[in-house]
């Protein structure tokens, strides 16, 4: 028995840790970023990050059945707050994804991200194992997945639409049905890409062909990629120093404080930095993955690894896509690029993973660490 | 329902953990995959492709600006600039990265004060640019007016406000045929050399005169400026500077007192005037006015001021020394003398003028109407006796006179550094042949012998012929200070026969001659010279009967042109000028050739005294030409906005100026002297009717 008190050991030291590291770092190239103030997003970042973090620790004390509880409900309510974007959802940037609540801009899609992951993964919990060879399985999982899938592709917002599927294929994957099913889906994907690419609206096309060749039209679409690649590629192996960006600080490198921030870190602190960031991620992953291998319930496991997935799915579209090997879909990368609605999702996914571990601990104390 | 493709597994709980963990292992494993990858793909383009990617990355953030070099001088014959540069801020349009032209043109416009001209010119200059090259928009501009542009910047976008020099003529408009201006390069030189120092703003090239043909030599090599810019082109820093090398000085033979001195003793008339060194044939002073102001072309001319310098029938657009050709009337006996002189003819023979003669069927007139009595060759030059010449021509025939034009410059084409060169005509039998394949006639000679018919000259090789009458040498006009040449031909005449000559010309100035308007008042100075009248108009058997008209009541195209060549002292002569003032028609003596040409020559002996007559004079005219020049210019403005009705109609005394200034140039803003032209002065009266023009 350790000679520290229960509360403390208890307490989410580790995951926190991590967290913290790399909002912190997070913080540090936004002030960079704003040529070396802490205003405007430094210090806003820094104080959603606490007021977050204070949510998720709340989060964590709930129980978990409570989540499971109001799954089915919680997804109905944003579908329908979906349907209300559809319908009166103001427009904003050539596509609608916000409500208006007066007090603020209301984003359901953000939410559906990891709401899908606990619906899904309510789902499986509540089928019987004997029909998980069932069709069954598969169409209302399928029902559940694709009605706002396709209301947020129409927003449209192709980015979140590939999260919200990707999250709640994840959680179908992990409930164990059979592995064809998911080698042929993915054949026949391949094969109806080329179809659906011709759906799209010309600005995503335009997005997915610059993609393809961004040196096509530098100075046009393709500038994005073109200046974030610049800005990651002359930091070097240790950067250009902290504060001595040109890309950034010289307005090259659009959105160097919210997609493409990353491009901004790289820029000052090289390789170094995107490898101890990306290291950062990794051990959250590892974290939130050992969560879900440690659970003993059907629905904790699901939930716990289909939202470290969902977090894992942010920081790798919006990587390659700083780095020229996804389009521009509008992916931030979570407590490093400015804004609100990422940080809270991500901090959901994390304070459920963390009530997930907490009420595997109270099963089996002494807990290990995996 | 069971699935078509599932097998018979029995599925339980402890499998389904299995499977469960099995497949987030998958999943965590495919995460560390690509989380590896993704740092293996930021090696790639970090490490591996860092060189690449820092050099875009300087290239984006350093932008490289050439700073224009500064151009050589053109310096006169003791140093004094003709031409140098002045430091001044100026800004430019940079039509291809202009949004909004017509926001922007005004804002500007508010800030720098532009006139309406201006703004039109700028207007007009933007619609016809190619994009890259740059628009001017205002020079010589104060700190103040500078560094307003220049803080607003971002909401001007297109507009470049720069540092630089300027060209800078300090004599003005009196060195504009002779040095030509500067003006920034057009896209056709741009899209032939490909030179990004040709659409940098500020760059000028030499457009006319000596400033292009010596453009190679005035420019210099470019120096270059790193600043660092922000995406939108704001300048954050300067980085490192290199500076420019400025180009080669040229020095001129020109005396750039005498220069201006002629230029303006030229007063209002459409003259020129070229001064030759009697030594080695280097120039002196060549001036050819009114012309432009070669500071206001090089800056960019308004529409307006084109517009006004077109039309003006005193053609201040026209290099009249080089490119005007003139019937050299009168002037031309002297060298027709010279030719009868080699021809064996004695200077002592004599022929009795009775004011007309016939050759063939045609009546040809003396200008003295009564005629001179009996005249020997020194007679015939100071009184211009044309029956004289009429009579001794047809003895010695048209070849001998022609050879001998020849060999004193006329028909002359020069090696100058001049674009453009008119260079005239020596009639003689072969040439009439060729050209229009008729037979040489009687009267062509005694055409040809006055200087009318198919004879031309320009101004400087009038200047020529009297320096090679006055040294016997071949010399050649020469621009460039020191250059070496060859010693000059001798013109091939007997010594005795010069001398003949000189004191004939001297007799015309000094000695009773139609000269004595040239007489110079510097003691020990004597002029020689010759006269001359070009007539431009026929005149009729009809007009003659009832009394030649008067040139003051012709209009001005109709004016006999006045001509004088000559040299000084005329028994050592050091000096040759000569001076043509197209229809000048002998209407007023202080602005008629012979007293200019004189004044002129005066500068070089006692340019006190000079001045000083000048200083008198021009004060009659109205003031030195820039005063004269800038009041034409408000006086053509006015009238232009009337007629667009720009303009209130102005007061009684108002309105007599505008429309005066619009219908008649020539008078506009110049107190027209009194026309007395006082009998004395008309030396050269009309030709022959009969002579062809």
């Amino acid at each position: 028995m350790s000679i520290v008190p229960e509360p403390l050991t208890e307490f989410p030291w580790r995951v926190l840790g991590i967290l913290l590291a790399i909002a912190g770092f997070g913080t540090l190239v936004l002030y960079s970023a704003a040529g070396g103030s802490i205003t405007p997003w430094a210090i806003n970042q820094g104080v959603r990050f606490v007021i977050f973090s204070v949510m998720a620790l709340v989060l964590s004390r709930i129980p978990l059945e409570t989540f499971a509880r109001f799954a089915f409900p919680a997804y109905g309510s944003v579908l329908v707050a979906l349907f209300l974007v559809e319908l009166i959802g103001g427009v904003a940037g050539g596509s609608q994804r916000w409500i208006n609540l007066g007090f603020m801009q209301l984003q359901p899609s953000e939410f559906m991200k990891p709401i899908i992951v606990l619906a899904v993964a309510r789902f499986y919990a509540l089928l019987p194992v004997g029909e998980i060879r069932r069709w069954n399985a598969i169409w209302p999982a399928l029902v559940l997945i694709g009605v706002p899938f396709m209301l947020v592709l129409v927003q449209p917002d192709l980015g979140t639409a590939t999260m919200i599927a990707a999250g709640g294929v994840t959680v179908m994957f992990l409930a164990g049905l059979p592995l064809r099913l998911f080698v042929g889906s993915g054949l026949a994907f391949a094969a109806i890409v080329p179809i659906a690419f011709s759906f799209l609206h010309d600005y995503q096309k335009n997005r997915v062909l610059i993609f393809m060749d961004p040196e096509s039209d530098p100075l046009g679409a393709g500038y994005h990629i073109s200046q974030s690649k610049i800005a990651i590629g002359s930091g070097g192996i240790f950067g250009k120093g902290f504060l001595k960006g040109t890309q950034s600080h010289l307005d090259y490198l659009p959105e160097g404080h919210t997609d493409f921030v990353f491009a901004t870190m790289a820029e000052e602190w090289g390789l170094l930095g995107g490898v101890l960031l990306i290291g950062a991620f990794m051990l959250l992953f590892r974290w939130g993955i050992g969560v879900s291998l440690r659970a003993q319930d059907k629905y904790a496991r699901l939930v716990a690894a289909g939202l470290t997935t969902t977090i894992f799915f942010y920081v790798a579209i919006n990587l390659m896509m700083v780095m020229g090997l996804a389009p521009v879909v509008g992916i931030p990368l979570p407590f490093m690029s400015y804004g609100g609605s990422s940080m809270l999702t991500v901090m959901l996914c994390v304070g459920i993973i963390m009530a997930i571990e907490r009420s595997g601990r109270r099963r089996s104390r002494p807990g290990n660490w995996g | 329902m069971k699935l078509p493709f599932s097998k018979k597994k029995t599925v339980t709980e402890a499998s389904l953990s299995f499977t469960f963990t099995r497949r987030a292992m998958v999943v965590g494993g495919l995460q560390g995959a690509i989380g590896t990858m993704l740092v293996a793909r930021m090696g790639w383009i970090s490490v591996a492709e860092n060189e690449k990617y820092n050099l875009l990355s300087e290239s984006n953030r350093v932008n490289l600006t050439l700073i224009p070099p500064r151009r050589g001088w053109i310096i006169d014959r003791n140093g004094r600039p003709l031409a140098n540069n002045r430091t001044d801020f100026r800004v430019d349009l940079i039509p291809e990265r202009v949004t909004d032209a017509e926001n922007t043109i005004r804002s500007l416009a508010h800030l720098l004060a532009l006139t309406d001209d201006e703004v039109e010119r700028i207007k007009e200059e933007l619609d016809k640019s190619a994009g890259f090259r740059p628009v001017q928009v205002a020079e010589k501009l104060t700190y103040d007016q500078y560094a307003a542009v220049s803080v607003r910047l971002p909401d001007l976008p297109g507009v470049a406000p720069s540092q630089g020099f300027s060209r800078n003529y300090p004599a003005g408009a009196t060195v504009g045929h002779l040095l030509g201006y500067v003006g920034a390069a057009s896209a056709k030189d741009y899209e032939e050399r490909k030179n990004p120092l040709l659409i940098t703003p500020g760059f000028k090239v030499g457009k006319d005169g000596l400033e292009r043909s010596f453009d190679r030599e005035l420019t210099g090599k470019p120096g270059a400026k790193r600043v660092e810019v922000t995406a939108r082109g704001k300048i954050v820093r300067e980085l490192t500077t290199r500076p420019d090398t400025p180009g080669n000085a040229v020095k001129l033979t020109i005396d750039a007192g005498l220069q201006e001195y002629a230029g303006r003793r030229l007063a209002t008339q459409s003259g020129s005037v070229v001064v030759i060194d009697c030594h080695n044939g280097d120039v002196l002073a060549m001036a050819s006015m009114p012309s432009f102001d070669p500071n206001s072309f090089s800056d960019g001319i308004s529409h307006l001021e084109w517009d006004m310098l077109s039309k003006d029938d005193h053609v201040p657009l026209r290099n009249k020394t080089l490119q005007g050709l003139y019937p050299p009337g009168s002037t031309v006996k002297p060298m027709v003398a010279l030719a009868l002189l080699e021809a064996g003819i004695s200077p002592m023979d004599t022929v009795s003028c009775s004011g007309a003669i016939r050759v063939g069927n045609t009546l040809f007139h003396c200008h003295k109407k009564r005629g001179h009595g009996s005249l020997n060759m020194r007679g015939a030059i100071a009184q211009s006796c044309d029956i004289y010449f009429y009579q001794m021509a047809q003895r010695i025939g048209m070849d001998r006179i022609a050879s001998m034009a020849h060999r004193v410059g006329m028909g002359q084409k020069f090696p100058l550094p001049f674009p453009s060169q008119s260079f005239g005509t020596v009639p003689d039998p072969a040439w009439k042949l060729k050209k229009y394949n008729q037979k040489w006639q009687v009267y062509d000679t005694v055409n040809a012998t006055i200087g009318q018919g198919y004879m031309l000259i320009n101004p400087l090789q009038m200047a020529v012929m009297a320096s090679r009458l006055a040294t016997g040498r071949q010399l050649m006009p020469n621009f460039i200070f020191g250059a070496q040449r060859p010693a000059p031909a001798p013109v091939g005449v007997n010594e005795e026969h010069l001398v003949t000559i000189r004191d004939a010309m001297s007799a015309v100035v000094n000695g009773g001659g139609t000269g004595g308007a040239a007489r110079m008042t510097v003691p020990g100075v004597l002029m020689a010279g010759k006269t001359g009248t070009a007539q431009v108009r026929r005149i009729t058997m009809a007009e003659r009967g009832g009394g030649v008209r008067s040139n003051a009541s012709l209009p001005f195209k109709l004016r006999d042109h006045a001509l004088f060549q000559g040299f000084a002292p005329f028994d050592n002569p050091r000096y040759a000028i000569a001076c043509i003032i197209e229809h000048g028609g002998h209407t007023n003596r202080n602005e008629d050739a012979p007293m200019i040409a004189a004044d002129t020559m005066t500068f070089l002996f006692d340019q006190a005294k000079a001045m000083e007559k000048l200083e008198t004079l021009e004060k009659g005219w109205g003031g030195p030409p820039a005063e004269r020049m800038a009041r034409q210019m408000a006086a053509y403005r006015l009238a232009k906005a009337i007629e667009k009705g720009e303009a209130p109609p102005p007061e009684a005394s108002n309105a007599m100026n505008g429309a005066e200034t619009s219908n008649n140039m020539a008078a506009a803003a110049v107190p027209q002297p009194p026309a007395a032209a006082t009998p004395a002065d008309a030396d050269d009266a009309p030709p022959p009717a009969d002579s062809a023009r």
